[in-house]
């Protein structure tokens, strides 16, 4: 058994379950921007094109120049811890029950200052501190101060620890147990110290290679799950949904071609009702009980995961019917997001390019190990990230995508 | 010195005080209106003879002071609504100081008046303003106690003042407080309870903290003949300042527009630091009194510490200090907490002190200090009042 994975504490079955609550959520929509950025895993502030003026909070115009052209640039987050406090009183019932928390001034090497969380080692005034972006319960940002050098997960702090979702101490249902990447989530997930694992299975009565072997591992169960099914779903949820802390929807069926190239809609409806009917099926059974255990002590639900596509964005037009079905999936998770917003359930998107796996063979490099792909999800659990692009290809065609979306669309159909 | 037109033909008046209350279930509207029926009592003027109002609140959402007008039956020449906070009552007195100079208004009211709902202090505090909404509240939630925390322990750390510093003020507002009738905090406080509050953000403890209430202040301003005619006991006004965001280079605020201002406030006033009787300071937390009381020039910059141990801040002390007890006694009811030094002032300048009354008092300083905006206070405020010569 790794070390990571002390069992976590029981909960008491005489105490009462907290109904969910979230930090204040209420941002302008400048400020939003942090968000977006934080939700990426990156720390942005407002530069001003014209005369390089960096600035916090967020503003409609630049407070030197009164420039109106600010750009969101990554900030490096070194500063100076000017004062520090630790709060023992707050007007918000759900930093009440989080009491003490500690909170600084902080101001950066680029010039402004900023309140921030402060991470057990960041303290003393006038020590060197590197501030982060993070989404905190709310899925708002907020900026987290840690001394430099300072490792220590953010989970081992009382007030800070609901910034993450970390997989240890936790337990996981991933839909797929049987596709490479499936098994490569579900060794991950032990290795990250997760206590226990679920992992679904459509057709039971098949082999699974590999499946079987690392069931051997008495943390990892696999358990009758088909997304198509709805029957199937009902049935594994009444039977584990009310201990699922992180759900992990990697199941998909994947086949290439777009419109011309196939005669009747089998194939593109078996892609719906798995990638989006599935999903969805899942949605209406699961999340009511993961956001009612979204503040259950000591261990929550605290994520779900959805594993889309890069092509969710944009129409790859050589797998369009495919593309087609995460866009559907895409946009109905963003639904869930929203839905699951006030419970504090985060819901995490991740956009793969091309996975290295059979349905891909005709298509060119890079392609995205299924052991890089967890790596990214366990990596986006342990920092709250929100959107994920795993890989090279994934990260190209997001930037593409964010220059222009129009310029993307003829891309592709040229072929990429 | 600026050549700013002195305020020699106007005065100020009929201080008002509305009693405060910990909790009201009445709106705004209602304490103001009793702050206007106070100033009419107060005054023997009829309502109709008030041409201006200047009015500040937090609590009035979703009205301003023009739907005051019609709300309290008010025709006016002059209208202006200051929501500048602890700065209000500075900034009105000034604004409403010119208008009748100028001829635009005969008799100026000056009113702030807030209700106290259970839940309207957390309300004011969420969407207090967008950069509290967007980068403070979020973090713990912890309102003014937390930004005065950081700079609190900062002023501390730098200056060399102790906890039994602040302590010392707050102890003897409290004795001041014990005299003063509309006080909320009149038992007696010692030292020792100060020290051993519960902690709220550190280094700030609840003895700290004002205690917000619902209440109003309100005072008249008109001409000097106005006043006499009426007969009324009227103070004058040597000078006065306001300064917004000064220091924004400053990394956290140790210091505030006072400094920038004072030496052309006493300048006009044509007075000396040792001429004054009593100071009036806006004490939302200890450290702002003696940030006030440095800036304005009473001591040197850094030298907070040395001047507590070395004065005493009751009535009958050496230095008078928030000789109602100051909001840390009396009570914050929103923006008439701004005004409460005004009136206090008001009363011992004219030998009318509800409370303990400051023997010869002929000259006192009033200062404001509002909107905590982001991470520090933006609104400075100073004025020098004096008893007319009979």
């Amino acid at each position: 058994m790794s070390g990571a994975s002390g069992q976590r504490p029981r909960k008491n079955p005489l105490l009462r379950t907290h109904v969910p609550l979230t930090p204040p959520a209420a941002r302008s929509r400048i400020a939003l921007r942090l968000t977006a950025a934080a939700a990426r895993g990156r720390f942005e502030l407002q530069v001003c094109r014209r005369c390089a003026h960096v600035q916090y909070p967020p503003r409609e115009a630049c407070e030197r120049c009164l420039g109106l052209e600010l750009d969101w640039k990554a900030e490096r987050g070194a500063g100076e811890l000017l004062a520090e406090t630790t709060l023992h009183h707050s007007h918000e019932e759900y930093f009440r029950l989080r009491l003490p928390c500690r909170i600084g001034l902080v101001r950066l090497e680029s010039g402004p200052t900023l309140v921030t969380f402060l991470r057990a080692g960041a303290r003393g005034v006038g020590s060197r501190v590197l501030v982060a972006a993070h989404l905190d319960r709310a899925g708002q940002a907020v900026l987290v101060a840690r001394a430099v050098g300072e490792q220590d997960s953010m989970a081992e702090d009382r007030a800070l620890r609901e910034l993450t979702c970390s997989a240890r101490q936790r337990k996981i249902l991933v839909t797929d147990g049987k596709s490479a990447t499936g098994q490569a989530l579900i060794r991950g997930l032990l290795q990250t110290g997760a206590e226990l694992v679920w992992a679904g299975t459509a057709e039971p009565w098949k082999p699974a290679p590999g499946l079987d072997e690392l069931a051997r591992d008495p943390r990892v169960t696999p358990v009758p799950l088909d997304l198509t099914d709805s029957d199937s779903v009902r049935e594994r949820v009444a039977q584990i949904g009310a201990k699922v802390d992180i759900l992990i929807n990697n199941a998909e069926l994947h086949r290439p071609y777009g419109i011309g190239a196939r005669y009747g809609v089998e194939v593109a409806r078996a892609e719906m009702d798995l990638n989006y009917f599935g999903l969805l099926r899942l949605a209406q059974e699961l999340a009511p009980v993961m956001r009612a255990r979204s503040a259950d002590a000591p261990a929550s639900a605290v994520a779900w995961v959805n594993i889309l596509s890069i092509y969710a964005l944009s129409s790859f037009p050589a797998q369009g019917t495919f593309s087609a079905s995460k866009a559907a999936a895409y946009s109905l998770s963003q639904c869930l997001r929203a839905e699951l917003q006030r419970s504090g359930v985060r819901v995490m998107h991740v956009f793969p390019g091309p996975l290295d796996e059979s349905w891909n063979e005709q298509l060119p490099g890079p392609k995205l190990s299924p052991e890089a792909l967890a790596r990214s999800v366990l990596g986006a659990l342990e920092d709250g990230i929100e959107d994920v692009y795993p890989g090279d290809l994934a990260q190209e065609w997001l930037a593409r995508w964010r220059e222009d979306p129009k310029v993307l669309e003829r891309e592709l159909a040229a072929g990429g | 010195m600026s050549g700013r037109a002195r305020y020699d033909e106007v005065v100020v008046a009929v201080p008002v005080t509305v009693p405060y209350v910990r909790y009201s279930i009445r709106g705004a509207h209602w304490f103001a209106a009793r702050a206007l029926a106070g100033l009419l009592s107060g005054s023997g003027l009829a309502k109709s003879a008030i041409d201006g109002l200047c009015f500040s609140s937090f609590t009035l959402a979703p009205d301003t002071a023009i739907a005051l007008t019609q709300h309290l039956g008010l025709t006016l020449s002059w209208l202006d609504h200051i929501p500048l906070g602890g700065a209000a009552g500075i900034v009105a007195l000034r604004r409403a100081l010119r208008a009748v100079q100028s001829g635009d208004a005969a008799v100026v009211a000056c009113v702030a008046a807030d209700t106290n709902q259970v839940h309207s202090f957390r309300r004011t505090l969420e969407h207090f303003s967008q950069f509290a909404q967007d980068a403070v509240y979020p973090y713990g939630a912890g309102g003014p106690n937390a930004s005065f925390a950081l700079l609190t322990a900062r002023y501390m750390r730098e200056f060399g003042v102790r906890r039994e510093d602040f302590g010392k003020l707050c102890v003897a507002q409290r004795q001041n407080a014990l005299a003063f009738p509309h006080a909320l905090f009149r038992k007696p406080l010692t030292l020792e309870q100060y020290l051993r509050a519960r902690p709220i953000a550190e280094p700030l403890h609840l003895l700290d903290c004002v205690m917000p209430c619902a209440g109003a202040e309100a005072f008249l301003v008109m001409r000097r003949e106005r006043a006499r005619d009426l007969g009324l006991r009227a103070v004058a006004v040597l000078a006065t300042s306001e300064r917004h965001n000064a220091f924004p280079e400053d990394a956290l605020q140790l210091r505030g527009g006072w400094a920038l201002d004072r030496e052309a406030l006493f300048a006009a006033a044509g007075i000396s630091h040792q001429d004054v009787d009593l100071v009036q300071t806006y004490d939302d937390y200890p450290v702002m009194s003696l940030m006030q009381i440095e800036d304005l020039g009473f001591f040197a910059k850094g030298e907070a510490a040395q001047f507590v141990r070395t004065h005493s801040f009751t009535t009958d002390g050496d230095f008078p200090v928030n000789t109602s007890g100051g909001q840390l006694s009396v009570g914050q009811a929103g923006a008439a907490g701004g005004f409460l030094g005004l009136t206090e002032a008001l009363r011992q300048l004219t030998g009318a002190a509800l409370g303990a009354q400051v023997a010869n008092a002929r000259c006192a300083v009033v200062s404001g200090f509002g909107i905590i905006n982001y991470d520090r206070g933006l609104a400075c405020g100073a004025a020098i009042l004096a008893a007319q010569t009979p």
